[in-house]
């Protein structure tokens, strides 16, 4: 269970729900798109293209080649200390094939969106039907879902009750601004909500009906608009995964130096421990996104060398503030472009 | 023997000590209710073996009781309507009542005729949970406390609770029932994360507070720190400031 933190606008963390459901087209996986904001045709509409090999490793082929050239010709003299740590591959088509790539420019051609079976849960189309399930005090509007969803399970096999389907698949699923007020629920307008408990009953038993099944989710929420901070530390402790996204538009981040390349930051609040005692922490936690024309990039957040001499000093502090929050080496060499891929 | 302990988790996770303590009765020969709120059996059964216990064939030979509460939770919503007679022990969603659960509890652990096992063990991953499912933090208390009468008084076994807790939390009635619990708990054992931060080699500190106060009233608590990391297959401890990534 994948948890997301809106950023304020809601731009990027759209994008990354994108990314979700363009990965599972590609990889022929199912999908199950609820929304009470866009219709689900709008959002399949919107995928981004996935991005061909042979084009993409070409283009940056050619920057790989440049950068590398320069590398090897002169070893570090003064900063011979860095010269041990690991080189961050620049080029991602030497990782190991995990995931695809998406030409965010590009929307995804209908024949290959129609290759994949899909269903859909538009809140406002489906309050007309009455659940015929216990609702247990929730948000019927969730319950709602948790009965489409539970149906989807059933009836398409995904929860190995059907023994003759030979082919079993993945569904994924993707629930867009869940706890908003579009939901019928007011945990994003009061201090107080009247009802505290639906948005974390709900996700109980979604996580039951994904432990039960061969699915994986992304929701997307948007934390900002949460006042009552203790339901989202419960919502955390519900998730398996839980990564917030902060954009710098309209904020004063935008014009800090640090940040320049930069259009948010990535927080990974929580990573999943299934399976086993431990989990896999990587050794950085310093991660900011930026959205170029055709790429959504998630790289290693570096300080720029500090080679001016007019920073003020007041920026110099807020940089200084900064790098104590960074944790891996920073220097000449970390190019940074190591990529996350969903 | 009759022992309440508490395992709390601040900024990290402290279910390594709820896989710890399931293996260690387990392979001690106690019977053992486990409430598994938060994690599927078949994760609790990996990490078990890895442990070197099976949970499916303790629960085969009746020495292990496991109540699935994601997938009980599932069948009470969309399965079909319960006999009047067994009511879900999940039934706390829908009414906020925690009675059934306790019931639950007491029957699995109360010694049927031909059981050789030694005494009885309640174990609860973990009681946060209960409160995001409903249950008002008064009630979740009383549940403890009755299953404190029947467990550890009247059974002599031990209870074993894990609870999460943050620092400036704003949860309050979270922060209400693990304040209660800590007070009256014999053993606390407190998984933290480092306060400098995130590393590699060090995973937390783990505080054991033995409340001797609780028994005798002239005693101290002994308050005892370690610092673990965790590996596949065990943790390892070690006093503060003598990881082997240092020395």
């Amino acid at each position: 269970l994948v948890f997301t933190e809106e950023d304020k606008y809601g731009l990027y963390s759209n994008l990354l729900f994108k990314y979700f459901l363009a990965e599972g087209i590609v990889c022929g996986h199912d999908l199950f798109i609820a929304s009470a904001k866009e219709h689900p045709d709008n959002i399949l509409k919107e995928l981004p293209a996935p991005l061909l090999d042979d084009t993409y490793g070409k283009e940056l082929g050619d920057e790989a080649a440049a950068v590398k050239s320069e590398d090897f010709q002169d070893s570090m003299k003064i900063a011979w200390r860095y010269q041990n740590l690991p080189k961050i591959e620049a080029s991602p088509t030497t990782c190991t094939k995990f995931g695809h790539y998406y030409d965010v420019s590009k929307k995804m051609s209908p024949e290959l969106c129609q290759s994949v079976k899909w269903h859909s849960f538009y809140l406002h189309e489906e309050l007309s039907f009455e659940p015929k399930m216990k609702t247990c005090n929730m948000n019927s509007g969730y319950a709602r879902l948790l009965q489409s969803i539970q149906r989807i399970i059933s009836q398409e096999g995904f929860d190995g009750s059907d023994p003759q389907k030979k082919q079993r698949n993945v569904l994924r699923i993707g629930i867009q601004s869940l706890g908003s007020v579009l939901w019928g629920d007011d945990v994003c307008c009061s201090d107080t909500p009247e009802d505290t408990h639906s948005l974390t009953k709900f996700l109980y038993i979604l996580r039951g009906l994904l432990r039960k099944s061969l699915s994986a989710c992304i929701i997307t929420v948007p934390a900002h608009l949460i006042q009552n901070k203790a339901i989202m530390e419960r919502v955390t402790n519900l998730s398996d995964m839980v990564v917030g996204l902060e954009s710098f538009i309209g904020s004063e981040r935008e014009t800090n130096p640090l940040y320049k390349d930069y259009h948010g930051l990535v927080h990974v609040h929580q990573i999943p421990r299934l399976n086993s005692l431990i989990c896999d922490v990587s050794d950085t936690k310093d991660l900011a996104f930026r959205l170029k024309r055709k790429l959504f990039t998630i790289e290693r957040l570096h300080l720029p060398p500090d080679l001016s001499d007019t920073v003020s000093r007041a920026s110099k502090q807020d940089l200084a503030g900064s790098a104590k929050l960074l944790s891996s080496g920073c220097g000449a060499m970390a190019i940074g472009k190591k990529h996350l891929d969903f | 023997q009759d022992k309440f302990t508490l395992l709390r988790d601040t900024r990290t996770d402290g279910s390594f000590l709820v896989h710890h303590f399931l293996s260690f009765y387990l392979r001690a020969g106690c019977k053992v209710c486990f409430v598994a709120l938060l994690q599927s059996f078949s994760h609790y059964n990996i990490v078990a073996q890895k442990l070197g216990v099976s949970l499916a064939a303790a629960k085969e030979r009746g020495q292990l009781v496991f109540l699935e509460g994601l997938k009980s939770s599932l069948d009470l919503l969309f399965g079909e309507e319960e006999q009047p007679g067994q009511p879900s022990p999940l039934q706390f969603l829908s009414t906020s009542d925690l009675r059934a659960l306790f019931d639950f509890v007491r029957l699995s652990l109360t010694p049927a005729d031909g059981d050789s096992w030694k005494g009885p063990v309640l174990l609860v991953d973990d009681l946060s949970v209960l409160l995001s499912l409903g249950a008002a933090p008064v009630a979740v208390l009383d549940f403890i406390h009755y299953c404190r009468v029947s467990v550890c008084y009247q059974l002599k076994g031990n209870i074993v609770v894990l609870v999460h807790s943050n620092e400036d939390s704003e949860d309050e009635e979270n922060e209400l029932v693990v304040n209660s619990m800590c007070h009256h708990s014999d053993l606390i054992l407190w998984a933290e994360g480092l306060a400098t931060g995130f590393c590699k080699d060090v995973h937390g500190q783990i505080k054991i507070i033995k409340r001797l106060s609780l028994r005798q009233a002239a005693e101290q608590d002994l308050v005892q720190i370690y610092q673990y990391k965790i590996q596949d297959r065990n943790v390892t401890f070690f006093a503060p400031g003598l990881s082997a990534a240092v020395l």
